[in-house]
């Protein structure tokens, strides 16, 4: 970048800063790769060697094993659906309400905005949320791990403030063309904003994927959790009753089930991690630009 | 002629003054599907934020669940004096203030030094390949993190205890041990937050122009002249804005990550607001007293934020709204 005349201090300095940050980015990563390894791993080998990067035999018991079995298909069933699903209902009415909420005309849009930007500083709080879900029917139905969180107001706001930055003039080309609001928002808008909406696609998707305090509070039915609840609970609880599966094994592998079940949950993130990274240094970009 | 058009004009304004209130109304109704539009994201807002608003109520009240809301008996403020007499208050707001503290000297300059040490990087494969290493937990989610966590810190087979084990002859029990909690719980924050913290830092830096560092060269600053004296100071609005930011939810610390490294023998130093909230409302049933407690943390997030707006106009910030 900048032409430097490199002091003898400055090139020590480089060595160390090239060194540290290569130490950073091992030491963010390698946990990854090590839990990779355990997962095709023998139940030995974990008990026997602290750490590894390629196992000695490598098996793959112990994914036979978890995709065996009702409980952990299941779960990733529950996932992938309330991911999709959530993903679908919450891109809906995100764009749905920016959309009016960009028309500067809108009678009583203020107003509107005022009692989104409330919800950001002030909410009722987990119990009388969770009373609400309670009372509308939604305990142990996977709805309730999409609807109470289907809009996110600080995208909505960013998303608001997208459209309101559109140039006018095609809107009023398309208007006097004959295009009605519908017309305009569904022919003209929506098409702009393919790389917003993409954008808040993935961090939708991330969030319902990655979401385990949902589960925690209104799903008890083990047959409903997503694979989140079902890790932690294989994890920090112990007690999963992976119960009707086809016996192939007469002793589960446990150690390595374990890291197995951590890869699956975490395979669909990394799967679309480059479009993450580009779509989620856009998205923190545009939300410190304020709305 | 020039007379009534003038005439004429002026009567279509007064028009339009008195028929204020049919122009609101024709406004309305050409917008009847915006409106329309509108109608499902204002059903969620009033339905799932500003009921639950109206149900802190149940705060005030000796909340039962066979009576039902409307039959339930007022209480006044009796849960909150409840909560302020019970040592747990004490207990829970020591907790999250040591951890809100902790995070602010030990996590929060860690993404503005690690930025500045990529921004003297000048080999971009190399920026951008630890980049992408870096970024990856960001998008973990917590139970993954938590779950690695286990594996690693372990005292049957875990890596970090090997290393322990090796140098000092005996094994730590992080996990459980409450004088590990809040070294684990930062530690935790620093791994998985620390790389994707450079973002916003590094856009900063983008928008310096060399002119500054080569004005600097000319008047003969040396490297770490240049770090201190044109680097970090193009930082310095961000750094402003995100510590406001994080004053302002000062009391928010992570439901998600303090539930999953909770245990019974490391309770006392781990419980916070919202997972006190979560194991005597949800596990225990008491209702009325969690929300209480729930809304009282929630009105001071509410001056805390007002707070730092405020701190920020003065500062001559931008501010939060």
């Amino acid at each position: 970048m900048h032409k430097m005349h490199n002091t003898p201090l400055g090139r020590v300095f480089d060595v160390f800063n090239h060194i540290i940050l290569l130490l950073m980015g091992l030491v963010t990563f390698i946990p990854f790769v090590y839990v990779i390894a355990a997962s095709f791993a023998t139940e030995a080998e974990i008990a026997a060697r602290p750490f590894f990067i390629i196992p000695d035999t490598i098996t793959t018991a112990a994914y036979e094993y978890i995709f065996s079995t009702n409980t952990f298909v299941r779960s990733m069933g529950v996932s992938v659906l309330v991911t999709v699903l959530g993903t679908l209902v919450s891109l809906a009415l995100t764009l749905t309400m920016a959309y009016p909420l960009s028309r500067r005309n809108l009678l009583g849009r203020n107003v509107l905005l005022n009692l989104v930007v409330f919800t950001m500083i002030f909410n009722g709080g987990m119990i009388p949320t969770y009373m609400v879900v309670r009372s509308l029917g939604l305990l142990d139905s996977l709805w309730a791990l999409i609807l109470p969180v289907a809009i996110n107001p600080f995208y909505l706001i960013i998303v608001k403030s997208f459209f309101q930055n559109l140039p006018e003039e095609l809107e009023e080309s398309a208007r006097i063309d004959g295009c009605s609001d519908m017309g305009v928002f569904w022919k003209i808008v929506l098409p702009l904003s393919k790389p917003v909406i993409a954008t808040f696609t993935l961090f939708y998707a991330v969030f319902y994927w990655n979401d385990f305090f949902n589960a925690l509070l209104y799903i008890s039915d083990s047959a409903k959790w997503p694979i989140q609840l079902l890790l932690q609970q294989l994890m920090m609880v112990a007690n999963v009753d992976f119960g009707e599966m086809d016996t192939m094994l007469a002793d589960p592998p446990e150690e390595s089930l374990k890291m197995a079940v951590v890869v699956v949950a975490t395979v669909p993130i990394l799967l679309f991690y480059p479009f993450l990274q580009k779509h989620f240094a856009k998205g923190i970009l545009l939300g410190s630009v304020k709305g | 002629m020039g007379l009534l058009s003038l005439k004429s004009k002026k009567k279509i304004v007064n028009e339009e003054e008195g028929s204020n209130q049919v122009s609101k109304m024709k406004l309305l109704f050409r917008n009847r599907y915006l409106y329309l539009l509108l109608l499902p994201g204002l059903i969620y807002f009033l339905l799932f934020k500003y009921l639950p608003m109206w149900g802190v109520l149940m705060a005030f009240q000796d909340y039962s669940p066979f009576l039902g809301f409307w039959e339930s008996k007022w209480v006044g403020f009796d849960h909150f004096i409840n909560f302020f007499q019970n040592p747990d208050f004490f207990r829970l707001l020591r907790n999250t203030l040591i951890l809100a503290f902790y995070d602010l000297i030990f996590f929060f300059p860690a993404p503005i030094i690690v930025a500045l040490l990529l921004n003297e990087i000048r080999v971009q494969f190399f920026k951008r390949t630890i980049q992408t290493l870096v970024y990856v937990p960001h998008f973990m989610s917590w139970v993954i993190i938590a779950s690695i966590t286990y594996v690693f810190l372990t005292t049957s087979g875990g890596a970090v205890n090997a290393i322990v084990e090796y140098f000092t002859g005996e094994t730590i029990n992080f996990l459980s041990s409450p004088d590990w909690f809040r070294p684990m719980i930062i530690g935790q924050v620093i791994w998985k937050e620390t790389g994707w913290g450079t973002v916003i830092f590094l856009a900063a830096l983008a928008g310096v122009s060399t002119e500054q560092y080569e004005a600097a060269i000319m008047d003969g600053a040396g490297r770490f002249r240049r770090m201190w004296h044109v680097t970090l100071p193009a930082l310095r609005g961000t750094i402003m804005i995100l510590l406001i930011l994080r004053l302002g939810n000062f009391l928010d610390q992570g439901f998600q990550q303090i539930y999953l490294m909770t245990n019974s023998l490391n309770r006392e130093v781990a419980d916070v607001f919202d997972t006190y909230v979560y194991f005597v409302g949800i596990t225990q049933g008491a209702f009325s007293y969690s929300t209480a407690v729930g809304l009282f943390k929630a009105v001071v997030g509410i001056i805390l934020i007002y707070g730092s707006d405020y701190l920020a106009k003065k500062m001559k910030q931008p501010g939060l709204f």
